[in-house]
């Protein structure tokens, strides 16, 4: 069952072609991989499938609904969150701070309740706060939810840009080189944390250097090259396939 | 008691001005809370003080509807201008800001209902000390809940990281429309404050100057928390006083203190993390 999919689509900025009639169906409840070369037109799929850019051509339906025109925010709260490439986590926000911003359309309470602190806008706070902490004790950052952001290192920097995103509710998860500046062992941990993001029946889908983690961790792969989709399949197909190999390692007579 | 008439009816007016400060300094906090630099509060100011000594004046209106409208007519200009002028960020905004207020200051100098430069005259004194107390305690209760609502959470938002915050579900126009349009409500009653407490008002108090002192105060006191506006509008409102034995000098002692606390202290005076790090080592000693 397919819970988004890009159809035909095309992005070109000015003369520049980024994307080129790209089709594929990521399915719900399972880890899907976009890989493929530096400047092969990943993150583009991401900011276009996020509301941030328009697809020139073709179109992305995400449950049934079709994605064009939506503002990012309202995608977000059809079910798409996603992780940056480069953090972007506030840092000048405390941890708990961080994620209860991802929950801001769950918590809702008027301006009259707010300035009079009813016991409903006060639930609704405490309730957020209480989940804001869930979140972050299953990434194991609670122990530090009222630090500001700024404090953490790199790979918690990520686990809370995961945790925040996942605030939002998301029924799709984007993971932009999720692993990106880790080492081996923190590599895994994070895998461990995804399959476990899936088995709790998210669907994900990440876009990822690393061949290693994307081969023992999706259950899907599609291969991007110069904006153009050359591959799709299950991870081994992947791995044998000789455009993946030629786009990957060039080709034997390049070499000569 | 009598010590406290005596003070009272020599600093009352220089205590009623910290309280107008301070309100102005509240409403720019606003738009800067959610990273608008924004130019145009001086201009609201006037619109709100202008609609409201009007309405005295000419119609005999009750006092608190004439401040309600005192606020509401600068509601209503900021969401008409607001919703172009919010798509630009930084300088620009401020460039466009900086042009509304100067026409609001051209329009108001032009008109015949205003009085045009010579300003308006007798308008009756019916702003009363505790009036402003009672409006600063309201607005800083009401800003103070709103900075720790999920109003104020996307507002740090926004101002941190406006992709990141788009893309956590905040509708970030509206957001920032919603911080300008309140900052003009609170700069118009202001406003209208002060016009019931001058007895004149003039198109020149609304202008340039005017607005860079407001943000002044604000950046000055910092804007990390409610307390660095007022803290802000207090010392600047003060400070020529306080320096008024410097005579001549005293203007160029009020600039250079000014300079030293922006050299030194970037964030404001009251940075609360500054100040909370400060006490966490104090009490680890």
């Amino acid at each position: 069952m397919s819970m988004l999919s890009i159809r035909n689509v095309g992005k070109h900025f000015g003369g520049l072609q980024v994307l080129q009639d790209v089709s594929f169906e990521v399915p719900g409840g399972s880890i899907f991989g976009l890989i493929g070369p530096n400047g092969a037109g990943k993150t583009t799929v991401f900011n276009l499938v996020t509301g941030l850019l328009q697809a020139s051509a073709g179109t992305i339906v995400f449950q049934g609904r079709d994605l064009a025109g939506e503002a990012p925010h309202l995608i977000t709260r059809l079910g798409i969150a996603r992780t940056f490439q480069n953090i972007r986590i506030f840092k000048e926000m405390t941890l708990l701070e961080n994620v209860m911003v991802g929950m801001h359309h769950l918590v809702d309470y008027g301006p009259v309740a707010l300035f009079f602190a009813t016991p409903t806008c006060r639930e609704a706070e405490r309730r957020a706060r209480e989940r804001a902490l869930e979140l972050l004790s299953w990434v194991k950052l609670d122990h530090k939810a009222l630090l500001t952001a700024d404090n953490l290192s790199y790979g918690e920097q990520r686990k809370l840009e995961f945790a925040r995103a996942l605030a939002t509710e998301p029924k799709l998860l984007l993971l932009d080189e999720p692993v990106a500046g880790m080492n081996p062992a923190e590599k895994d941990v994070l895998m461990d944390e995804i399959r476990n993001i899936r088995d709790r029946g998210y669907g994900v889908f990440l876009i990822e250097h690393d061949m290693r983690f994307v081969m023992g961790l999706c259950d899907r792969i599609a291969v991007l090259n110069f904006g153009r989709i050359i591959a799709e399949g299950a991870p081994e197909e992947i791995r044998n396939h000789p455009d993946v190999i030629e786009a990957y390692l060039g080709r034997e007579d390049d070499a000569a | 008691m009598e010590g406290f008439s005596d003070f009272w009816s020599t600093y009352s007016t220089l205590i009623f001005t910290v309280g107008i400060h301070a309100l102005l300094a509240l409403s720019i906090w606003l738009t800067l809370a959610c990273g608008l630099l924004s130019l145009a509060n001086a201009a609201f100011m006037g619109i709100g003080a202008y609609t409201a000594a009007l309405l005295t004046v000419n119609l005999g209106w009750p006092f608190p509807v004439v401040l309600a409208a005192g606020a509401l007519a600068p509601v209503l200009v900021a969401l008409t201008i607001g919703v172009p002028t919010l798509r630009l960020s930084g300088v620009y905004l401020a460039m466009a800001t900086l042009a509304f207020g100067e026409v609001s200051r051209v329009i108001i100098l032009n008109l015949d209902v205003t009085g045009g430069p010579e300003g308006l005259n007798g308008i009756p004194l019916v702003t009363e000390g505790w009036h402003i107390v009672l409006v600063l305690a309201v607005v800083g209760y009401g800003l103070a809940r709103l900075r720790r609502s999920r109003v104020g959470r996307a507002f740090e938002a926004i101002k941190e990281d406006e992709v990141a915050a788009r893309l956590m579900g905040i509708n970030v126009d509206r957001h920032k429309l919603f911080a300008f349009t309140l900052g003009a409500g609170l700069a118009g009653l202001a406003g209208a404050l002060n016009a019931h407490y001058t007895f004149f008002i003039s198109p020149r108090e609304y202008g340039f100057e005017n607005a860079v002192d407001i943000l002044t105060m604000t950046v000055l006191g910092g804007i990390s928390s409610l307390i660095g506006p007022v803290l802000g509008a207090t010392i600047l409102t003060l400070l020529p006083e306080l320096l008024r034995f410097l005579h001549d000098y005293r203007l160029a002692v009020n600039g250079v203190i000014l300079i030293l606390v922006v050299l030194f202290l970037p964030t404001g005076l009251w940075d609360s993390r500054r100040i909370r790090a400060w006490f966490a080592g104090r009490s680890q000693k």
